[in-house]
């Protein structure tokens, strides 16, 4: 069995939105961010990373530019823009809602089992 | 980015987005070669891991949101590649779009000018027009009332919702600008031109102080009549002019084109300044009033608010006001029934523009079909059916959209010879020009005709039996559109049967029309107005021997055989209609059947050469001492007296207001078409009554004399008598002038100019209908035979003699021919209604009209189908059989 899981429906967005808020940052950075910190667990589809990445540039959620990275190569840096910060505020706080009734409801059933 | 930032900029999108993914691939990869994997594994593990760079940079392309337009311009760019690799076939179908296009804008850009366009006035939806309402008051025969003087000035000075102005018709001669010339004269209020929100060109409009009697004379001239007279001098402004051997300073020039009351006045006099009796009468009716609505006001108030002054001045002067009213309706330009022209004129050029959207769409349908592996393909790899409609229609709209622009181009140019070439003066010409509603029209009608002929050819686009049509080639399904194919041309030749029908039924009516016996003897027959200088007219009995004198020196002109005065002759604008009884209990006036009458002088029956049918005609014996007698007409004596004989009865005419309105009739004379050859049938008044200048009172003398005319009769071509009769008739001051100078001839040819008109129209548009729909056939023809070689090759190799083939290939347009004339015949007939309906005169639709042009057009259709189908006969049977 695969170990690593795959995204909920919509929750990508999500993730973008949040690991491009810590600063501006390449497509791959973000790839790369997003294994290293679920720890392997959230199994990155690069194939729809850029589509999402040009679809929330496209909402004005987010916004790039071409510039030098450290290697010396040019590379398009993704921003969070204003609409895109108040986006991610809303989003991780109905994702947390959400989350946390689901949580109370898995305890129940499992209270409710012994 | 804007969207079309993105549209213009797109090779550099596309650069961009294929750097960001190399710059993914490469960093990937760098760092799995850090972990020790060889650098070609490491970009394949890359690669596979971001799932296909192409699938990915297609997806970021639909992510924009903008692919639809991408779409639309890689169509469009693909369109024009295709239209630029067959100039031929694009040239064709572009010039037969701009062709049916082009004349619909002309039509449309008329339409739009004379009856679409608001009147040239700053906010024209506040003006009204107010007209009088009385129950004995037939609009319906005489039109709109106008206002008594009197009247006008209660509502102008009691209206809160309106602010009024008026106008009087007149005519005067201007004298002391060379030639003496009649002018028409208009006489307005001071507020005619503020109403209007009219500035006038140079000068100043009316004061109100100079609006009323005593006041010092002054004018305002119209632009053509400055142009004409004074060149557009400027130092005319201060200057005196003579009008009706009156003084009068110019104060100001109206702006060009300016029309009151549909006609541009040469000059305009204060109305408050003149004197005239019947102005001070609430009984007579001539003021023409406009009015504005004030701020706030609605057309609605405006309306309450008249009625009740029309009931406040009906109590206080019950004699003339009783059951009188006013009624304010929206202003609007008065174009007379020149509507029904218009609209028929666009309909049948609507009908050609069909034709030619038919043929392009038969073009681009075979067209179509030989690209059917193409498009076979593109559905192969993964277009879907929506695209490739899509891209069908896009080609077409490409096609269409450049007819259109040639089109509005023909426009341009071509709707000044329309208007050349309209009979008469066109009304509200200086309103016909192109402006964005033409543009807009043209637009709709490109798109709507690329919609109308690209839709067959895109719905064919292939989606399944892709296999078959891949392998079969453009063969494979060619049968399956030979009935698309032939509804074309079904549609075509039922469409031009119509054009060509309806041209045919108007060239008879014509000729019907033109041999009508006018009641008269037409030719060598001059008619022209003439004015009696004011001092003259001033006096009754001087008036009389004006005319007496002016009879007896145009007869001693060389070349005259007789004249007589007339008031108002036939086939011209102006009449006098009254209602008439037989016995003296006359009911009231809206009970009463009406005539024509006319006053003349004794000799008018032998200048008109109008038959005597018995009794007789006026004479020596006439004076206005003897009984009151009249002259009626065959159609009169039929009505109102039938089989009886007239001669020696009375007829009481209630308005005539002299003799006691009791008139003895001395003669019955034959009917005279005077509402022209092709509009007297149907004339809602056509009995006639004649009676003798002579008898005429003196207080009716100047009103008369100022609307008459005279009739010669010469032995010469009439137009030839015109210098000689101007010198002999010219007064001793130089003030009497004839004006308005025309041969009966030209009248009655002029009463036909509408007929003649719309046949010449009809006879082109069934002219271009025929040569469209013979292309149509040609081609539909030729390609099917095309496809048909094969199989004709085998027939032949089998046996068939070429005259069977030739017969075969003929057989089959005979199908579509005789459907088409089928459908064609039921549409004419209802075209036929139509004419009937919207023309004077129309001769109801009959056989001769289809055994004339029917047979034109299959000849045509058969020639058409002949040299595919000879073609066809002369197929080398090896050469088909191989092609395959």
């Amino acid at each position: 069995m695969n170990p690593k899981s795959d995204l909920p429906q919509g929750t990508l967005d999500l993730l973008i939105l949040k690991v491009v808020a810590l600063g501006p940052v390449h497509g791959y950075a973000i790839a790369q961010r997003l294994e290293q910190v679920s720890q392997h667990v959230v199994q990155v589809p690069q194939g729809s990373l850029y589509p999402a990445l040009h679809r929330l540039e496209n909402r004005g959620l987010l916004s790039a530019d071409w510039k030098e990275t450290e290697t010396g190569r040019e590379a398009k840096f993704y921003r969070l823009t204003g609409k895109g910060r108040a986006q991610l505020e809303t989003e991780a706080a109905s994702w947390e809602r959400l989350t946390g009734a689901v949580a109370l409801i898995l305890k129940l059933s499992e209270g409710g089992a012994e | 980015m804007n969207w079309w930032q993105r549209l213009l900029r797109r090779n550099e999108m596309e650069e961009k987005l294929e750097k960001e993914m190399r710059f993914h691939l490469d960093e990937h990869a760098n760092a799995l070669i850090a972990g020790g994997v060889s650098p070609a594994e490491a970009q394949r593990r890359a690669r596979m891991a971001l799932g296909g760079p192409e699938k990915v940079k297609e997806e970021c392309r639909d992510a924009r949101g903008t692919r639809w337009l991408e779409d639309f311009w890689q169509d469009f760019r693909y369109a024009m590649r295709m239209l630029r690799q067959r100039p031929g076939f694009a040239a064709v179908a572009i010039l037969t779009l701009a062709l049916g296009i082009g004349a619909s804008t002309v039509m449309f850009t008329v339409v739009n000018g004379v009856l679409l366009r608001p009147l040239p006035y700053p906010q024209p939806d506040k003006l009204v027009a107010v007209h009088g309402h009385s129950d004995g008051w037939k609009t319906e025969l005489f039109g709109e009332q106008n206002v008594a003087y009197p009247d006008f000035l209660d509502c102008q000075r009691d209206s809160r919702t309106l602010t009024l102005a008026g106008s009087l018709f007149d005519g005067g001669t201007v004298s002391g600008a060379g030639l003496p010339e009649y002018v028409d004269l208009r006489e307005i209020t001071s507020n005619l031109f503020s109403v209007l929100g009219v500035n006038l060109a140079q000068g100043r409009a009316f004061l109100p102080e100079e609006d009323r009697t005593g006041a010092a004379p002054v004018m305002i001239l119209g632009y053509s009549f400055w142009q004409r007279h004074f060149a557009g001098r400027l130092d005319v402004l201060g200057a005196s002019l003579s009008l009706d051997d009156k003084l009068y300073t110019v104060v100001g020039i109206a702006p060009s084109g300016f029309r009151l009351r549909d006609s541009e006045p040469d000059v305009m006099t204060p109305l408050g300044q003149d004197s005239a009796q019947f102005l001070q009468m609430r009984g007579a009716h001539p003021i023409g009033v406009v009015a504005r609505l004030q701020p706030g006001a609605t057309l609605a108030a405006a309306q309450a608010e008249l009625r009740l002054i029309g009931q406040h001045l009906a109590e206080q002067y019950k004699d003339t006001n009783a059951d009188r009213s006013f009624v304010a309706q929206p202003l609007r330009p008065d174009v007379g029934d020149i509507g029904s022209t218009l609209w028929l004129l666009l309909g049948a050029v609507g009908l050609v523009l069909l034709i030619a959207c038919t043929n392009v769409a038969s073009l681009l349908l075979a067209r179509a079909i030989s690209r059917e592996r193409e498009l076979a393909m593109r559905v192969a790899l993964g277009a879907g059916r929506g695209r490739l409609v899509r891209q069908c229609l896009t080609e077409s709209a490409v096609l269409g959209l450049s007819g259109g622009v040639l089109a509005v181009a023909l426009a341009a140019f071509g709707f000044q010879p329309f208007v050349a070439l309209w009979p008469g003066a066109l009304p509200r010409v200086e309103q016909v020009q192109l402006d964005w509603r033409v543009l807009l029209f043209a637009l709709i009608v490109s798109l709507l005709s690329s919609f109308f002929f690209g839709l067959a050819p895109a719905l064919r686009a292939p989606v399944q039996k892709l296999e078959q049509v891949l392998r079969g080639g453009g063969r494979g399904l060619a049968g399956s559109s030979r009935r698309l194919h032939s509804s074309f041309v079904v549609s075509e030749l039922a469409l031009a049967v119509v054009l060509l029908v309806s041209a045919g039924l108007l060239g008879r009516t014509l000729l019907h029309l033109s041999s009508l016996n006018p009641g008269m003897n037409v030719r060598n027959v001059l008619v022209t107005r003439m004015a009696l200088s004011p001092a003259t007219l001033a006096d009754p009995a001087k008036t009389r021997a004006a005319w007496k004198d002016v009879l007896e020196r145009a007869r001693r002109v060389p070349g005259v055989q007789s004249v007589a005065t007339v008031d108002t002759f036939p086939m011209r604008e102006g009449d006098n209609e009254q209602g008439y009884w037989t016995s003296a209990d006359v009911p009231p006036t809206n009970k009463l059947p009406f005539a024509l009458l006319t006053c003349v002088s004794p000799d008018y029956l032998k200048v008109m050469g109008i038959s005597l049918r018995g009794g007789r005609f006026f004479d020596d014996r006439d004076v206005p001492e003897a009984t009151p007698v009249i002259v009626i007409d065959e159609v009169l004596a039929q009505n109102a007296f039938g089989t009886e004989d007239p001669v020696g009865k009375r007829l009481w005419i209630p308005e005539m207001r002299y003799a006691s309105n009791v008139f003895e009739i001395i003669g019955v004379v034959g009917h005279v078409r005077h509402w022209g050859l092709a509009g007297d049938d149907q004339a809602k008044i056509r009995a006639q009554i004649y009676y003798p200048l002579s008898q005429l009172p003196d207080s009716l003398m100047h009103r008369w004399s100022q609307l008459m005319s005279i009739a010669v009769r010469t032995e010469i071509p009439p137009l030839g008598e015109v210098a000689s009769l101007r010198s002999e008739l010219k007064g001793a001051a130089g003030d009497q002038v004839l004006y308005e100078v025309r041969t009966m001839e030209q009248l009655v040819s002029d009463s036909l100019a509408r007929q003649r008109f719309l046949l010449l129209m009809f006879g082109i548009f069934a002219g271009l209908a025929l040569v469209l729909a013979c292309i149509g056939i040609y081609g539909v023809l030729a390609y099917l035979t095309g496809q048909r070689v094969p199989e004709i090759g085998i027939r032949m190799a089998l046996g068939a003699r070429p005259n069977s083939v030739l017969w075969l290939v003929l057989r089959q347009s005979l199908g579509m021919i005789v459907v088409g004339l089928a459908l064609g015949t039921a549409a004419a007939l209802v075209a036929g209604r139509v004419l009937l309906r919207f023309v004077e005169g129309m001769q109801p639709t009959d056989l001769s009209a289809f055994a004339v042009t029917i047979p034109v057009l299959v000849f045509a259709a058969l020639f058409a189908s002949f040299l595919p189908a000879r073609r066809a006969s002369r197929v080398d049977p090896v050469i088909a059989l191989r092609q395959d």
